[in-house]
């Protein structure tokens, strides 16, 4: 599987890529964030903790001291996420101290880009095993909150004040492409509510949940064990209702979005040997992966260039892609990516759990929950080959990672 | 309905800070149900335990009361116990229960207890206590009354220490604690840790006893006792047998490890506490007769021995000490300036390199943290002194007590020298020379000479007038008296000592470096002795000036005994040294004249290299050898026991009223804390004072009693 190419010949001779391999994945319930929200009074860090500790137990074959490194991702490293939180967290979770952590960001694809910058570290042979994850607690750290922006992008016009709302950005692309109509968002995004109602109905998104108790003033100890965001029921009707704060007369609501979350994510990655030597699960391999920059007055088109990269670099195109996990910023941009490569709104590829709409997008938790998703769908289908985590982010970017399903009839056999 | 009849208790007392009940119901995983969970949490911060109250049990009761009723209705299938974080529950509260002033009341919080204690276990459903934290007395036994426990090996403060406090643990826990880990198990955490300084569990030991079922990390504690509990309301099989399995292991026993353990109990209180406190006995009198009890049965008794204990002096009094003394007004000293005057301390000075220079060093230099130099007259006694503390700081390290760089850091912060020139950027200068006023006055001058204008000179005089000492400085006001007690390291007592004209910064300063360095200071006058020596003193006349009238050493040595002191006078005599309490007791002599007996016969023992009275011979036995004897004249008029033992109160009530009216300590308080924390005088007297007035000697004495 492993694809030998000279590197830096002058320094090794016998350098090569080595295969990653996604080995399990968990994540917090996700809470709404807030005073009402079920992680109100707990800590963020705590959240990544109860994740590395329940990747631990799930997979007792690994020695904790294997572990080269545990990357956690956040939006806003300050307070209970600031002090380089991977560390503090694998501190904080009982992991040797001869393990190293750090701290990572790139807004919403905050853990996509934790599992893509280690698992690079792994193909080049810096690390065998590594933690990958996320955390954002916007209950505690409101989006933007503690920012300050450069007065240049304003008065050089570099970015328009307006793309520093995400909000904004999502009606930006409406006017960009009028086809997308608030009909159209809404109905997706009823049809998310849906599809994750029936998921967690199939039992396909509980076995991936850490529970988490939490404490609040005059109520005691309860614990957390399924998602608070998700509405099951909602129709388009509803939706219709629901009103634009970004605009009047706009498109884009809090029922075509996802939501303000609290959540946390980790997942264990490998190499391919390390996973074989220590008997750990082999649930997908990494085929490539690409970030791209777009404008930011329209960061929702990011997975688009993005997508076409790690394509490119694969070897693949759009139609071997079997499986998509989207992240669900904003319906309007997985609706621009459908459109883009021609996919139905409806097509049964494309997020079969349902998304972020349903069950929330704590920013930089995000990428691993969709990693979870898409390895849980390749192993109850093995007919599909490829699968696809996509992600817009803020500023103008978007995050493609492909991956493989170790339990297709080709896997391995001509890697790409 | 049931818990109505203690209204009446409850309203006793209407600012009780109450530990709510709040539930919460948890799905529990492999198909186990719901489990009731109930946090124990009084909406304070941890600096807040919570606590058992009358309202805190009556609003418990009542909800395990709801509790059975929805477990009847098939609604629940489990019950649990937490607490906010960092607490089960700490324990009843005490100021409430010293307030119960009728024996009818203490019955009923007694009953009160038992009542909803005894619900927990009959819920009809399994019951499960998570200890998260603290769980203290009431605290504990409220887990001990579940069907299954889990415990955190982050918790600290696990324990029974009832026979501590003055009470037993009548709560259940005197029947259910041996029934669970075993009568010797049972015993040590009842009775040995208790009386061992209140020594505590933490949740790894807890689970080793067998207290607890399952042991969790923190991090995680309250996901995995739940889980834990899952398992085992679902029948896990595993689980299920493993629980039971180590369960019958560590809870077995017989008739003859239930006496054995009864004996080895009463040796140990009587080796400890002489039986001077009504408790710890109490505890094994209920224990011994529990073993053939049913639960209603002890119930009862331990119901009868609580409200008994309730009323008992030594019960009060020891929650005078622990509770208002030792944890309280410690916090707090009275007299102390405001600490925000008190002034940076980077290095320390210490004049003289003995033993006691080199204690103080050691432990200057391991908690400030801040560079430690001794002076000396000479060369080889500043080597000897700084080899001293290196030495200890290698013990320490030997023993685990200091990491390696803990242990490098401590050393190389501790040097010496003959030149008090090293003394010119110190901030703090303490003298341990000799005891001589016109030594001390010396040095103080030269150091002086060499010191900046803000430099504090403290001196650990004993017994010298830290005014004179002071007197001809250019700068009198940076003097200070800082009496630490031997040794050092261990005694937790800092008499603090104001002299005139010490000025408030020097004395703030003085009471943040007693901080640091986690002595309990008091602050007393500049009179000869200050508190602890000055009473030992009185305490050691009386004892040899009756021993020298002709009462014979076993009576004179022994009849304080019912006062329950760590060490009889003679043999703390001979610990201390029969010359340094003779140069004590002349001083004391010399100051307020002939109420303090100096002892001829002391002297002649001191002439003849006589270490102590008392001889120790390989049995364990005790007499005065012949030869000690022969060397003393004593009179022809003995005294008995009694008559000893009186004569001791009145002369204590004497000296501390004296105390007292000269103003050496703000109240009766700052005695009682002296002796608690200087002399290890035990929580049960309250000190002294409480003990004086309860005798009568306060009364007989001073006309009036100390509190």
């Amino acid at each position: 599987m492993s694809v030998e190419i000279q590197t830096t010949p002058a320094r090794s001779a016998s350098r090569r890529v080595r295969d990653v391999v996604f080995v399990d994945g968990v994540r917090t319930p996700f809470g709404k964030a807030g005073s009402k929200g079920i992680y109100a009074g707990t800590r963020a860090d705590d959240l990544v903790v109860k994740c590395i500790r329940d990747l631990m137990r799930r997979n007792p074959s690994l020695p904790p001291e294997r572990i080269d490194d545990v990357a956690i991702a956040a939006t806003t490293q300050t307070g209970d996420q600031g002090l380089t939180i991977g560390r503090t967290a694998a501190l904080l979770a009982g992991l040797p101290r001869s393990v190293p952590g750090f701290a990572i960001d790139r807004m919403c694809a905050g853990a996509l880009t934790a599992v893509t910058t280690t698992a690079s570290g792994i193909a080049f042979g810096a690390y065998d095993v590594v933690i990958a994850g996320g955390v954002e607690h916007m209950g505690n750290h409101p989006m933007g909150a503690g920012t300050d922006p450069n007065p240049r992008f304003l008065s050089e016009r570099l970015v328009d004040p307006a793309a520093l709302n995400m909000g904004n950005t999502a009606e930006n692309l409406h006017d960009r492409f009028p086809s997308i109509t608030r009909e159209r968002t809404d109905a997706y995004a009823a049809r998310s509510q849906a599809k994750f109602a029936a998921a967690l109905e199939a039992g396909h998104i509980q076995p991936d949940l850490v529970p988490v108790a939490g404490r609040k003033a005059g109520a005691g100890w309860s614990l957390n064990t399924t998602d608070e965001p998700p509405r099951p029921g909602t129709t388009v009707e509803d939706l219709a209702q629901l009103r634009t704060p970004f605009r009047p007369h706009g498109r884009v609501t809090a029922g075509n979005a996802a939501g303000l979350n609290d959540g946390a994510t980790a997942a264990l990655l490998a190499s391919a040997d390390a996973a074989a030597e220590l008997g750990l699960p082999v649930r997908m391999r990494l085929v490539a992966y690409a970030f791209a920059g777009v404008e930011p007055e329209v960061m929702g088109i990011g997975p688009v260039p993005a997508t076409e990269k790690a394509l490119r670099q694969a070897g693949l195109d759009i139609s071997d892609i079997g499986l998509f996990e989207i992240n669900e910023a904003f319906a309007v941009q997985v609706l621009t990516f459908l459109d883009h490569f021609g996919i139905d709104d409806e097509d049964p590829r494309v997020n079969q759990y349902g998304g972020a709409i349903a069950v929330g997008h704590p920013l930089a938790s995000s990428g691993v929950r969709l990693m979870n998703q898409l390895a849980r769908q390749f192993e109850k289908d093995p007919a599909v080959r490829y699968g696809m985590t996509t992600m817009c982010i803020g500023l103008g970017m978007g995050a493609t990672v492909i991956w493989e399903n170790p339990h297709h009839a080709d896997y391995g056999q001509d890697a790409a | 309905m049931s818990f109505d009849r203690y209204e009446e208790l409850a309203a006793l007392v209407p600012t009780e800070i109450v530990t709510h009940s709040y539930v919460q119901d948890i799905d529990l995983p492999f198909g186990a149900g719901v489990l009731a969970l109930i946090t124990l949490d009084n909406g304070l911060d941890h600096s807040k335990p919570t606590t058992l109250g009358p309202n805190t049990l009556i609003e418990y009761g009542r909800t395990l009361e709801g509790l059975r009723e929805r477990a009847g209705r098939g609604e629940i299938q489990a019950v649990a116990v937490t607490g906010k974080p960092y607490f089960l529950v700490a324990g009843a509260d005490l100021s409430t229960v010293k307030s119960l002033k009728s024996e009818q009341y203490g019955l009923l919080m007694a009953e009160l207890g038992h009542e909803a204690y005894d619900l927990f276990g009959s819920l009809g459903v399994p019951s499960f206590a998570f200890i998260n934290g603290v769980a203290l007395g009431g605290g504990l036994e409220i887990a001990l009354a579940a069907d299954y426990r889990t415990v955190s090996s982050g918790a600290n403060g696990i324990g029974l220490p009832e026979a501590f406090i003055g009470l037993v643990p009548g709560w259940g826990g005197v029947y259910r604690l041996p029934r669970l880990i075993g009568p010797a198990s049972a015993l040590k955490v009842m009775i040995e840790n208790p009386l061992s300084n209140n020594r505590m569990l933490g949740g790894a030991a807890a689970f080793e006893l067998g207290i607890a079922d399952a042991l969790f990390e923190p991090a995680d504690f309250l996901e995995q006792s739940l889980l834990w509990a899952a398992r085992i309301v679902s029948g896990d099989t595993a689980v299920s047998q493993a629980q039971k399995e180590r369960r019958s292991r560590l809870g077995a026993y017989d008739d003859a490890a239930w006496a054995a353990a009864v004996a080895a109990g009463r040796a140990f209180v009587e080796r400890k506490t002489g039986n001077a406190a009504p408790a710890p006995s109490r505890v094994l009198d209920l224990f011994e007769a529990g073993k053939n009890y049913s639960r209603e049965d002890s119930a009862r008794a331990e119901c009868t021995a609580l409200s008994d204990l309730m009323q008992t002096p030594e019960f009060h009094s020891t929650v005078y000490a622990f509770l208002d003394l030792v944890q309280k007004r410690t916090k707090r000293p009275a007299g102390a300036p405001d600490r925000k005057l008190a002034r940076p301390v980077t290095k320390v000075g210490i004049v003289g390199a003995g033993l006691m220079a080199g204690q103080l060093a050691l432990l200057f230099a391991r908690n400030l943290k801040v560079p430690v130099v001794l002076t000396d007259i000479d060369q080889a006694r500043v080597d000897k002194g700084v080899a001293y503390v290196h030495a200890e700081v290698d013990k320490l390290l030997g023993r685990k007590r200091l990491s390696q760089d803990a242990a490098n850091r401590t050393r190389a912060l501790v040097s010496g020298s003959v030149s008090k020139d090293v003394f010119a950027d110190a901030d703090f200068v303490i003298e341990a020379v000799f005891e001589e006023l016109s030594v001390k006055k010396q040095v103080f001058a030269e150091v002086e000479a060499v010191v900046t204008p803000e430099c504090i000179l403290a001196t650990n005089t004993s017994s010298l007038s830290v005014a004179e000492m002071a007197a001809d400085l250019q700068h009198p006001e940076r003097v200070v008296g800082f009496h630490f007690f031997n040794p050092v390291a261990a005694m937790p007592l800092l008499e603090i000592v104001r002299a005139p004209r010490t000025d408030d910064a020097v004395l703030a300063t003085a009471f943040a470096l007693a901080k640091e360095l986690r002595k309990n200071a008091v602050l007393v006058q500049d009179a000869p002795a200050f508190v602890v020596n000055r009473i030992l003193g009185r305490m050691f006349g009386e004892i040899t000036r009756v021993f020298d009238e002709g009462t014979d050493a076993e009576t004179a040595d022994n009849a304080l005994r019912p006062m329950g002191l760590p060490m009889t006078p003679f043999r703390l005599l001979a610990l201390v040294g029969l010359p340094v309490g003779q140069h004590v007791q002349e001083s004391l002599r010399a100051a307020f004249g002939n109420r303090f007996h100096v002892s001829a016969n002391q002297q002649k023992l001191i002439d003849a290299g006589v270490k102590g009275l008392w001889e120790k011979h390989d049995d364990g036995t005790s007499t005065v050898p012949g030869s000690t004897l022969a060397l003393l004249e004593r009179g022809d008029s003995p005294s008995s026991g009694a008559e000893v033992l009186r004569r001791t109160q009145d002369a204590l009530a004497d000296e501390i009223g004296r105390m007292l009216d000269d103003g050496v300590v703000a109240a009766p308080e700052d005695i009682d804390l002296c002796m608690i924390l200087g002399a290890g005088w035990p929580m049960h007297l309250g000190g002294i004072t409480p003990y004086l007035d309860r005798t009568g000697a306060s009364e007989r004495v001073n006309g009036r009693t100390f509190h």
